[in-house]
């Protein structure tokens, strides 16, 4: 029990340190790791609740996947060099520094004050515990009782990806490399061709000059 | 076993942390880090409630919400590359044609 406890603090700190790195840290590399690093500790907490399924699916889609996406768009862009940000006001920073104070209090209250969340989970036992958070069972409901959502889902990734594609595409029209390349060396040959043909013009200019000069002897 | 409001306590930390980026940072992609932030403190808070209330809903819920989360990486960073490439900078202050 306290054993459980004193771990809990010390992730939840952990996880709490990892988030204020993110968001203080100048360069956006640093950020991105932090946030990964956040990412993981909440993966264990997943595990800690018996949700062993999310959890993997939490390193492997959001530490994983998301977080290089993130990763080379930092990099592709140069966003880690970027000059530090204008300054904001200071009624602005208060204002809104007030707000998320309001905010974590606010929720902390309904947290605190509301009666199932501090009445003791629900035990469940036997084959229940044993399939609870697997994959199997988790799939079992996604494709039963969340079928449309699941459908819902694939056609919005479907949607993200098109819009993605789109996003970045470039405007100009298509360069045809190829077609550029061949060209380029068609024109070359043709000067090296009227080269050859002007020397051998001149070739065939001077040996005519110097039979007539003979003849003339 | 720890109790539920711990993980929401945490939860909601979490969270405030997530809305303290958006509101600071004026770096677009450290605004979108902190929206990661913020869908992931709402993902604990629904496993913590699954385990609560001993269903599995909560953590289908939250696959769902991951799912979202990619969709939105994917469209959101590539629209930070579109306006990259016609402003050359991702600072939030400096994208205001259409405040009029």
């Amino acid at each position: 029990m306290t054993a459980q406890i004193i771990l809990f603090v010390i992730l939840g700190a952990i996880a709490i340190a990892a988030a204020a790195g993110m968001l203080l840290s100048r360069n956006a590399v640093y950020s991105a790791v932090f946030l990964i690093m956040n990412f993981a500790v909440v993966a264990v907490f997943y595990l800690m609740l018996g949700a062993p399924f999310i959890a993997m699916v939490q390193v492997a889609v959001y530490a994983g996947a998301i977080m290089v996406l993130f990763m080379f768009v930092v990099m592709l862009l140069g966003a880690e060099r970027l000059k530090a940000a204008t300054d904001v006001s200071m009624t602005y920073r208060a204002t809104a520094g007030v707000l998320v104070a309001l905010l974590l209090v606010v929720g902390g209250a309904a947290v605190l004050l509301s009666v199932d969340a501090s009445a003791p989970p629900v035990e469940i036992s036997g084959e229940a515990a044993e399939a609870y958070g697997s994959p199997a069972s988790i799939g079992e409901l996604m494709f039963s009782k969340y079928v449309l959502p699941i459908q819902a889902v694939a056609f919005l990734l479907l949607a993200a990806m098109i819009g993605a594609v789109v996003l970045t595409k470039d405007d100009k029209p298509p360069v045809n490399v190829r077609a550029m390349q061949v060209a380029r060396r068609g024109a070359q040959r043709k000067a090296a061709l009227e080269k050859q043909l002007a020397e051998a013009q001149a070739a065939r200019s001077d040996t005519e000059t110097s039979e007539t000069t003979e003849a003339a002897a | 076993m720890i109790p539920t409001s711990y993980y929401l306590i945490l939860s909601a930390i979490l969270f405030s942390m997530g809305v303290l980026g958006v509101l600071f940072r004026r770096n677009a992609i450290i605004i979108f880090m902190s929206v990661e932030l913020m869908l992931n403190a709402g993902n604990l808070a629904f496993v913590a409630f699954s385990r609560q209330f001993g269903s599995l809903d909560g953590q289908t819920f939250v696959f769902f919400v991951m799912t979202v989360a990619a969709a939105e990486v994917a469209v959101g960073l590539a629209l930070i590359v579109a306006i990259f490439r016609n402003k050359q900078s991702i600072n939030i202050d400096e994208i205001h044609e259409l405040k009029g």
